[in-house]
């Protein structure tokens, strides 16, 4: 390989603030050769986003590249003119982004949006421009060329989206391709396709990738090389299997060590978060950017001066930024093989449901009437007394609204839902007793609006012990500290607000919150999907913790797989409001697999070379909830599919040992031989 | 298309009949009133005992008020006491009056504000932008009265090039077309300052949507991407609050009128209103609420064809 | 408790002194206001004028509704009268200044009780949404699209003009905006995980619209009666200057043009000077109102 195709060199960016000038980006060199494949990976706020954006100078008017160089084909970006620039970008540099539903226009036609790019940078005719635009439908995959072109953005999936702005990208032949998390916000099964997309165009146009991702898991899948940023800087950098292999960085050996993998266990392995968290670009301290979190720093060595870049000894394009990165022991990849489960006490139900439905009935306005939406059908589960059981499945499965129905946010139109023994189906959470709404509290997803923004701490969760626990105002005072020292803050956050605290701070005050009634249960729905992955393992740590402690029954939702099998007892796995799947942990990630489980087990991003699983790509689109299929909701995307009989009648449930249950027409033992035997062709649905 | 049609053709029968009850009621409340009304301050109870039951004024207000619709179904929309003419004789021509000043004005506004917030928005804080934002701010601070002096104190007062009333006679050395400028510009002023910040407000929201990024990103120059991606986005919440300027216009224009002597709507209301001319309030109500609704109408129907989103 | 460790009551628990917290909260708000200058120019106007109406009594040479007959012979502004005098030769500096307090009297009154009445509104329908939605959306409607002029005249002519009437009719015809922007607030606010976890607790809808809701709808609030109090003083300008305004002979701006516009050919400052004055409040308000949302977009 000659020159490279893309080259940073020492590059700074800062942004310029009324506050003055934050330096974002103190300084990073790395390069990308053509046809190479390099992931950026990193947690929020670490710049690489920043990075993307300098590269095709896109900063907006208050960031500024103030030091360093990036250079394109050899030539300097800085340097460019306008009419130079524009010539740059959409031909030979294209990107990709994270929301694609936002990045396309609304009111333009998907065709017409395709058809820009070639006619702008090539000159082509109308006619021309649109066969290309049909070819790349084609290649990106999606069904119908024809049809997709007059479509209009909102009328398409999110996966959809994104093929129609990876082909927006690759459609002038671009030599660099930047993506920008692209697949963040798609389910775990849209995501696979989509990724296993983008390496078969890659192989096909021969483009150079910048692939940007916060989940090490999709890296792996996507790059050859990889480059661990924290706080603005590149501390490691090398080919995937020397990173993810022998990982030289404390802040990568932190990042690997905290992420629950599918063999990760609770009880064998625990999570270890990174200690603190990422201090603002503001307060730069000299020396290591990472020293006051690593569990490895030497006060003296690590803190003073610049710390230079060198090459891991044996290891030719391995390169790390510390000085003792050659004095750390081997790291060890931390899990075990499942094995056998240890013996569980035996409990009694806390919550059961029993074939439990919900429709929602949109109101029939003057004219015309409206499909009901079926979000549950027939949901029977038992949550047993302080353990764990988690429900898992992708969007649209009906989770959400199982918590809301539990919560009392939402009634029941059939079926039954026992509380510590009372049935709670038709009551909504104001017509429960004040003992039974403490019975049971939730924590929910968004640390952004999980919190009012206009209160403080202290009154958020005082309110909360004022009403679940009937303390008086100072009582409600004394105890504040104590809950937000159980969750691990300090009790002079009480007088802060929402938006002076982190995302993870926030979530701990929303469980503080929750736990204000000492409830039985606590539902937790999605409480950690949106943290950054170090703060992640440090809350779920915190609520196996309080679990144990209190003898408390956490429901937990959650589309992640790996969390759910590190943190579960039971395991549900739903789809388009049906159980599919159910049992202990232990026995639902193993076979005999119900196709679904099968599948989605496959499409989670493993951050492991050595471990990826062969993976089965589900073809066409969920079904909409206003017409499910008669038969089994799972036949119109089985790679299974036996024959007729799925579409047509339920499938029966298949009661196996230790009360697993698998709702399939496919035998059990069947199942076991087919997983055995291996991927199922593509159904070409 | 023809459920949303059917919907708001109703809601306007509905909002007409209830307004105009309404009106209805206020002024005919008492059945004496209109009696007293008619005979003048001076009249003896006697005599309007007897007048308000030779006019049937005693029966039951809903009685009359359904009398009164059937009236005007017909087409007889009463007499004016004011004007002393039957009230179809002089609303029409008086409605045609502000029709056509409308007229002018609005093909003014449309392109100038247009023209103003795009070039505002499309570069938040630039000069440009505070420049217009400042501009139009003030105009539109300025009550259209206090307007029509100010500009009346320049070009009449002090360099006499226009003439200062529009009484649409000609004569007195000005031409009945001279007599449109002025209170033109103070329309179109006054007016545009409103519909330049939200045109300006919608297009600042538009360029920083991330569709706009992609379009940058795909080497459009940035005139091609005001034009094409974000012009169209950029009117869809406008184009309402456009078509609701045509009811400003109609309606709202009596202080400018007022001004300057222009036989208008507006002013026929005000007069009406002071002489309490029972006709001519009601069925100048049920002009003004038609019109208000009318528009309101083509607002929305021109929402649905601007967003593919909501056509569905 | 060890001194100097700051303990949760100590935060929590309220000081001794609330008003000095009090003052220091809006000094520090006050402050923010420098940052943006029309904001700043929109206190200086809007000060100079409530200082003019607060001061007026003392301030005014002349009562304001004392004839000068001398000074008829020739009304512009002199030695005696800084700012001349009307066609009945009352005092103009005077007059403008009194009618800044009948101004800056009866506007906030409207503005407030149009805020009161169109939050309450707004949050009932959409919090509650169903019928209750229904209801007050048409309803709001319907007097959004009425045409408001047409509206005052049917009114006042009817009912007559006073002070407490034009509040009422002001009031009422501006409540419904601020009922649609609270509504569409409330409408997106109800979804956050905060409010469904304040139901979890249990707690009342009003507990709810009034502590969880409507708090976080101050920014456009604020920002929205900033500019009611511009369109409220054109408005009442404009009524006095239809002659359907506050009854004579109380200064009032809109009629003190009313009253001597016709004579511009002549005297031109007598009908100038009063717009001039309303004009220049309501910039005041208007640039107050971008200034307000721009530190509110900073954010």
């Amino acid at each position: 390989m000659t020159e490279a195709l893309l080259a940073l060199e020492g590059v700074r960016i800062s942004y310029f603030t009324r506050a003055g000038e934050v330096n974002v980006v103190p300084g990073l060199s790395f390069t990308l050769g053509r046809g190479e494949a390099l992931g950026l990976v990193g947690e929020s706020g670490c710049g690489k986003s920043t990075v993307a954006l300098a590269i095709v100078r896109y900063l907006g008017r208050a960031g500024r590249v103030v030091g360093g160089r990036i250079r394109f084909e050899g030539r300097d970006l800085a340097t460019l003119g306008e009419e130079e620039l524009r010539g740059i970008r959409g031909r030979r540099i294209a990107m990709v982004y994270q929301d694609p539903m936002a990045s396309l226009n609304p009111v333009m036609t998907v065709g017409r949006q395709l058809v820009e790019v070639p006619r702008l940078h090539e000159g082509v005719g109308e006619t021309e421009a649109r066969a290309r635009a049909l070819r790349m439908l084609a290649e990106v995959n999606l069904p119908d060329p024809e049809d997709v072109l007059r479509r209009y953005p909102h009328q398409l999936s999110g996966g959809q989206q994104q093929r129609i702005v990876i082909a927006m990208a690759l459609i002038a032949r671009p030599a660099l391709l930047i993506m920008d998390e692209p697949t963040t916000g798609l389910d775990v099964t849209v995501e696979a396709a989509v990724l296993d997309l983008v390496r078969e165009l890659r192989r096909r146009h021969d483009s150079a990738i910048l692939y940007i991702s916060h989940n090490l898991g999709t890296v792996v899948r996507v790059s050859d090389r990889v480059g661990v940023m924290y706080r603005g800087e590149l501390v490691e950098e090398g080919s995937i299997r020397q990173v993810f292999s022998n990982p030289r960085h404390p802040y990568t050996r932190g990042l690997l060590d905290c992420l629950p993998t599918l063999g990760r266990d609770k009880r064998r392995t625990p999570l270890l978060p990174i200690p603190g968290q990422v201090e603002s670009p503001s307060s730069r301290a000299p020396g290591c950017s990472f020293a006051a979190r690593c569990a490895h720093v030497e006060p003296g060595r690590c803190t003073v001066g610049a710390i230079p870049t060198e090459t891991v000894a044996n290891e030719p394009g391995h390169r790390v930024q510390c000085v003792r990165a050659g004095e750390l022991p081997p790291w060890r990849r931390r899990y075990v093989e499942a094995a056998e489960a240890g013996a569980r006490a035996a409990s009694e139900p806390v919550v059961a449901l029993d074939r439990l439905s919900k429709v929602y009935r949109p109101r029939r306005g003057l004219f015309g009437a409206q499909a009901d939406v079926r979000a549950l059908a027939d949901v029977g589960l038992d949550a047993l007394r302080g353990q764990t059981l988690a429900i898992v499945g992708e969007s649209g499965c009906g989770k959400s609204t199982l918590a809301r129905v539990l919560s009392g946010l939402e009634t029941a139109t059939a079926g039954q839902v026992r509380l510590v023994g009372t049935d709670v189906a038709a009551l909504p959470v104001d017509a429960r007793a004040p003992s039974l709404r403490r019975t049971l509290q939730m924590v929910f997803q968004n640390p952004d609006s999980t919190l009012n923004p206009s209160h403080t701490v202290g009154y958020a969760v005082g309110r909360a012990l004022r009403r679940l626990r009937g303390l008086s105002a100072a009582g409600a005072a004394r105890e504040v500290g104590r809950l937000l020292e159980v969750v691990k803050l300090g009790p002079e956050l009480a007088g802060r607000k929402p938006h002076q605290l982190s995302g993870g701070q926030r979530q701990r005050v929303a469980i503080a919150r929750a736990l204000a009634g000492d409830p039985e249960v606590i539902v937790a729905d999605e409480p950690v999907s949106s943290l950054d992955v170090s703060v992640q393992a440090a809350i779920i740590n915190l609520l196996t913790e309080l679990q144990a402690e209190r003898g408390a029954t956490l429901l937990f939702i959650s589309h992640d797989l790996s969390v759910v099998r590190y943190l579960a007892d039971h395991v549900a796995v739903m789809y388009l409001g049906k159980i599919v799947e159910f049992g202990r942990a232990e026995d639902v990630f193993a076979p005999p697999y119900h196709p679904y489980t099968e599948a989605l087990l496959s499409a989670v991003p493993v951050p492991d070379p050595d471990a990826q699983p062969e993976r089965i790509v589900l073809e066409g689109a969920l079904p909409s909830p206003t017409e499910v299929p008669r038969g089994c909701p799972f036949a119109t995307r089985c790679p299974r599919k036996v024959g007729a009989v799925c579409d047509d009648t339920p499938p029966p449930e298949q009661r196996l040992a230790h009360g697993h249950r698998i709702a399939c027409h496919i035998p059990a033992e069947d199942l076991v031989r087919l997983h055995r035997a291996g991927v199922p062709a593509p159904t070409g649905a | 298309m023809a459920r949303f049609v059917g919907k708001h053709l109703l809601f306007l029968a509905v909002t007409l009949l209830v307004v105009s009850f309404l009106v209805f009621a206020l002024n005919e409340f008492s059945p004496g009133a209109v009696a007293r009304k008619l005979l003048g301050e001076f009249a003896t109870q006697e005599q309007v005992d007897h007048l308000t039951r030779q006019l049937g004024l005693d029966r039951p207000l809903l009685v009359r008020y359904v009398d009164y619709v059937g009236k005007v179904l017909a087409g007889d929309l009463g007499y004016s006491l004011r004007f002393k003419v039957p009230v179809r004789e002089i609303i029409w021509n008086r409605l045609g009056n502000t029709a056509f000043l409308a007229a002018i004005c609005f093909a003014l506004i449309v392109p100038v504000s247009m023209a103003l917030g795009i070039a505002a928005g499309m570069r938040e804080s630039s000069r440009l932008d505070r420049g217009i934002l400042l501009f139009s701010t003030v105009v539109a601070s300025v009550p259209e009265f206090a307007l029509g002096v100010f500009l009346a104190s320049i070009f009449v007062v002090g360099l006499g090039w226009l003439p200062g009333t529009a009484t649409l006679v000609g004569g007195g050395g000005w031409s009945v077309a001279s007599q449109f400028v002025l209170p033109v510009a103070v329309i179109v002023l006054y007016d545009s300052g409103y519909v330049v910040s939200m045109v300006r407000a919608s297009m600042v929201e538009v360029m920083q949507r991330p569709y706009i990024r992609t379009a940058v990103l795909k080497g459009m120059r940035f005139r091609r991407v005001i034009l094409g991606h974000a012009l169209r986005n950029a009117m869809i919440n406008p184009v309402t609050v456009v078509f609701l300027q045509i009811n400003y216009l109609i309606s709202g224009v009596v202080v400018v009128e007022t001004v300057f002597a222009y036989p208008g709507f507006g002013r026929m209301m005000l007069e009406a209103a002071l002489f309490k001319d029972i006709a001519l309030i009601e069925a100048g109500a049920l002009v003004a609420v038609f019109v208000a609704i009318l528009t309101q109408i083509l607002g929305d129907l021109a929402y649905m064809l601007l967003d593919p989103r909501i056509r569905a | 408790m060890a001194l100097g460790t700051t303990t949760v009551e100590a935060v929590l628990v309220p000081r001794r002194r609330p008003l000095a917290r009090l003052l220091r909260g809006a000094w520090a708000r006050a402050a923010r206001l420098a940052e943006s200058v029309p904001a700043l120019v929109g206190v200086g106007i809007v000060g100079f004028w409530v200082a003019a109406a607060l001061l007026a009594p003392m301030i005014a040479p002349y009562p304001p509704n004392a004839n000068d007959f001398a000074a008829l012979a020739n009304p512009r502004p002199s030695a005696a009268h800084w700012l001349g005098t009307d066609h009945l030769g009352r005092d103009l500096l005077s007059r403008i200044l009194w009618g800044a307090r009948t101004v800056l009297a009866v506007a906030p009154v409207a503005v407030f009780g149009a805020a009161i009445l169109g939050s309450l509104l707004g949050l009932c329908a959409g919090y509650y949404r169903g019928w209750v939605d229904l209801v007050v959306s048409r309803v709001c409607d319907v007097v959004l699209t009425f045409p408001v002029i047409i509206l005052y005249m049917i009114i006042l002519a009817t009912f007559g003009s006073s002070a407490l009437n034009i509040i009422g009719v002001l009031t009422l015809t501006k409540a419904p905006i601020i009922a649609r922007i609270v509504r569409g607030v409330t409408l997106e606010l109800r979804e956050r995980e905060y409010v469904a976890a304040a139901k979890m607790r249990g707690e009342s809808g009003l507990y709810i619209m009034l502590v969880e809701i409507l708090p976080n709808a101050r920014g456009p609030l604020i920002v929205d009666m900033c500019l009611r109090m511009g369109f409220n003083i054109v408005i009442i300008g404009v009524l006095g200057f239809l002659g359907i305004g506050l009854p004579p002979p109380d200064p009032d701006w809109g009629g003190m043009v009313k009253d001597t516009y016709g004579m511009m050919s002549v005297y031109p400052h007598m009908a100038l000077i009063p717009c001039a004055a309303i004009s220049s409040l309501v910039i005041g308000f208007n640039l107050l109102a971008i200034g307000l949302r721009e530190i509110g977009q900073r954010d």
